[in-house]
């Protein structure tokens, strides 16, 4: 199936370029950070993880929003996803691509990552992390490539995937909620030191990925001769819709509970970021136009005119995912450094550089969803013809 | 049949080459397993000392002001090779000063003694019990040692991941942002510095009790400092421990820190 | 089958790039550096262990070394005749093997291998 990847439209080729292009700039980037350190990136004794690591915890979200097309075909047998399964797991798989190179970039001695399973650290969340990481890429991959070499080949895939399949639901659900439980376990960090982390994460998760799922599938019918389905494509903007309204309420709990509560370890992270703390507010008018990106995304995807009208839908999935991506994305890890545990405050903004590595990163992972992507429907165009 | 016989004569050749080229090694083995020669073996020095959990006391009555305090830390920092960063942002510290309030950011009162609100609190990795960066690390490149209980840091195997720098409910740890080489003003030849890419902090100065010698913090510290098993009930910092009133850092969380400070 | 010379060319081709390094140092293979042994190092007649030994597993035995030190806290080795050394590159290694140029570098920059113990270790006598 490789061969559909390598054949296209001069359009097609000229993205592969461009993003080849973008990922060998970011490369010499990433060289240069090898030699001198990560010095040069914005972070520091204080905020020690940054940018890679925000975005990392944001994609294994996306990833794990593939699960909202694969849980309602297979389990609830719901035949429209049928369709559009196989575009739900390959972005999931180039998802977990990109968060795999955000954390090799974002490590200090990336040479011994192998470390990791050289000596097994099972009170470590980050070595169970990497196993859920590496397990739901390779569930993907199998499931994705033998459904779709089946369709292809216009028989059933073999019965050994079906289990694999029913195993990747709850582990898409386990990689988003072992990801949180890397911050909410840790004593001292009041920011992230709530049970509600994880829930939270896989809200904004089921709302952000299948935002996405649904541009790329009106892309799609743009611009290929396979329609993913105006069907599937409502069904998918419901589900947006109630993860979307479930985020915002995780969110307001917390905000309840914090600040009912009023103990400051607490509310100083809530504070720095909505209102400001001891005259540092880098983040503030960020974090105050993702509530208001999130609001206007709930009544555009609920309201069923907005969401069953095209371009209002699109506008509600780009300000669902762009408000998600902003919450998750710049407030949640920065928001949990600062103050630190000594209650300073170091403020983080990412440098040039490192923006410059983040952006390779990300045309690695729309390279692979590109040919992934291109893949599938060379498939599905073949089998209509 | 005859194709049957080929394979099967095949495949024994092979395995015939494959253990004919094992036996260097095998021989290798048995040369230095073999005889009567002893192995070699490992113990720790004859003059190291000896502890279930070093612990140490401050007594921060016997602080006036910081120069009180810049013996140790100078002392500390050029031992080990610390470099020292300009830039905040990229500073490795293993020991410092902090006023109380962030020494001790849950524990202000509004109103204050005047004495404790003004002197400096010396602060530095508190080798908990129950670390919880530790049990971040994801490869045991910081592991509490279970010969005496000091939080310690393999930098051979850290991968920098600075997880444990998220865990630390107490900042103790840096992380070298770039090559430290350059900024460690006078080297001590007979210590490691550390290369970019790893975390570091406080080592209760491992080596030096190693050979029977005190933390360097403590020896410079006139009477300020004092260290010792904290489970020893004839210690000098359980003798300290028994007679005054101590606080450690953040004791809610759990972490039992084995620093405490007299007030 | 009307692409056999196509594929012919392009085995060719690959296989002429993959052994381009053998044939182009044909006949040019430098000797392998001899090892200097320091007066001291000389005097001591044996290291730690026995020459071929460490020759072959001297990355073995600081292994060993940097793991009994940094996570068990013993620091004395005692070999097999029973003598005791202070387990440390910097303060026993090269003690006696004072002339780390001559002795470590020359063999890893022959054998290219760049071991990056001296990223934090110090040669005592290297000249700042």
């Amino acid at each position: 199936m490789l061969e559909l990847a390598i054949q296209g439209s001069k359009k097609y080729f000229g993205w592969i370029i461009a993003l080849l292009v973008v990922i060998g700039i970011a490369f010499g980037i990433y060289r240069f950070q090898l030699a001198f350190g990560l010095g040069i990136t914005g972070m520091s004794r204080d905020v020690s993880w940054g940018f890679y690591i925000a975005q990392f915890t944001f994609l294994v979200g996306v990833a794990a929003g593939g699960v909202m097309v694969v849980t309602p075909y297979y389990l609830h047998n719901y035949k429209a996803f049928g369709k559009i399964t196989i575009l739900g797991e390959f972005l999931a798989i180039s998802a977990i691509t990109m968060c795999l190179l955000f954390i090799t970039v974002d490590l200090g001695q990336p040479m011994r990552m192998l470390n990791v399973l050289l000596y097994p650290t099972p009170n470590s969340v980050l070595f169970w992390d990497m196993i859920v990481l590496n397990g739901y890429l390779f569930l993907n991959i199998v499931i994705g490539w033998n459904v779709l070499e089946a369709e292809r080949n216009d028989t059933h895939y073999p019965g050994w995937v079906k289990p694999l399949i029913y195993i990747s639901i709850p582990w898409a659900v386990g990689i988003h909620t072992v990801t949180a439980y890397l911050y909410c376990g840790l004593p001292g960090r009041g920011f992230w030191l709530t049970a509600i982390l994880a829930p939270r994460f896989l809200a904004s998760a089921f709302a952000a990925g299948p935002a996405l799922l649904i541009l790329l599938c009106l892309f799609i019918r743009k611009v290929t001769k396979f329609d993913p389905g105006t069907e599937q494509i409502q069904s998918l903007a419901k589900i947006v819709a109630y993860a979307i309204c479930l985020n915002v309420f995780f969110f307001l709990c917390e905000v309840f509970v914090v600040f009912y509560s009023q103990i400051p370890e607490h509310m100083d992270h809530l504070k720095y970021l909505f209102v400001g703390l001891h005259g540092h507010g880098n983040l503030v008018g960020w974090m105050w136009t993702s509530m208001a990106l999130m609001l206007v995304g709930i009544i555009l995807m609920v309201n069923p005119f907005t969401r069953k009208n095209e371009p209002s839908l699109i506008v509600g999935c780009v300000v669902i995912f762009a408000g998600t991506w902003i919450d998750k994305g710049l407030g949640m890890i920065s928001g949990g450094f600062v103050p630190s545990p000594l209650h300073h405050v170091t403020e983080y903004a990412p440098t040039m550089p490192e923006i410059g590595i983040t952006l390779g990163v990300y045309a690695a992972g729309f390279l692979v969803l590109t040919l992934l992507f291109k893949m599938a429907i060379g498939v599905k165009e073949e089998v209509r013809a | 049949m005859m194709e049957t016989s080929r394979r099967t004569f095949l495949q024994m050749a092979g395995i015939a080459a494959v253990g004919l080229s094992a036996k260097p090694v095998l021989d290798a083995f048995a040369a230095e397993h073999g005889g009567a020669e002893a192995l070699p073996s490992v113990k720790p020095g004859p003059d190291g000392l000896k502890a279930k959990q070093w612990a140490m006391v401050i007594d921060t009555r016997k602080i006036k002001s910081s120069k009180d305090l810049e013996p140790m830390i100078e002392a500390c920092h050029k031992m080990h090779n610390v470099p020292h960063f300009a830039d905040k942002h990229h500073e490795i510290k293993w020991i410092w000063e902090e006023e109380y309030k962030h020494a001790f950011p849950t524990d202000v009162a509004k109103f204050m003694d005047e004495r404790l609100e003004r002197i400096p609190f010396l602060v530095l990795c508190n080798h908990c019990e129950n670390p919880p960066c530790v049990r971040a690390c994801p490869t045991q490149a910081t592991f509490k040692r279970p010969s005496d209980g000091i939080v310690m840091m393999d930098f051979h195997r850290c991968i920098g991941c600075r997880f444990c720098m998220a865990a630390c409910p107490y900042g103790a740890r840096s992380f070298n942002f770039q090559d430290p080489r350059p900024f460690i003003k006078e080297s001590n030849r007979e210590f490691p510095t550390r290369m970019k890419g790893v975390v570091e902090k406080c080592n209760f100065c491992a080596e030096r009790i190693a050979v029977g010698k005190q933390p360097v913090c403590v020896e410079v510290s006139k009477g300020i400092l004092t260290f010792g098993d904290l489970y020893d009930p004839n210690s000098a910092v359980r003798a300290l421990l028994k007679e005054n009133f101590t606080i450690r850092r953040k004791q809610n969380l759990g972490t039992e820190p084995s620093v405490y400070y007299i007030v | 089958m009307n692409d056999r010379k196509y594929i012919m060319t392009g085995l060719v081709i690959f296989l002429a790039i993959v052994t381009f390094p053998f044939w182009y140092n044909l006949g040019k293979a430098s000797p392998g550096p001899e090892v200097k042994l320091s007066d001291k190092a000389k005097a001591a007649k044996q290291c730690v262990m026995p020459t071929e030994y460490m020759r072959a597993e001297h990355m073995q035995l600081l292994d060993l070394w940097r793991h009994s030190v940094v996570r068990n806290a013993e620091r004395i080795y005692v070999n097999p005749s029973g003598k005791e050394f202070t387990m440390s590159l910097s303060n026993t290694c090269l003690d006696c093997h004072n002339n780390k140029a001559d002795f470590c570098d020359k063999c890893h920059a022959y054998a290219s291998v760049t071991p990056y113990c001296w990223d934090c270790h110090v040669d005592p006598k290297e000249v700042k």
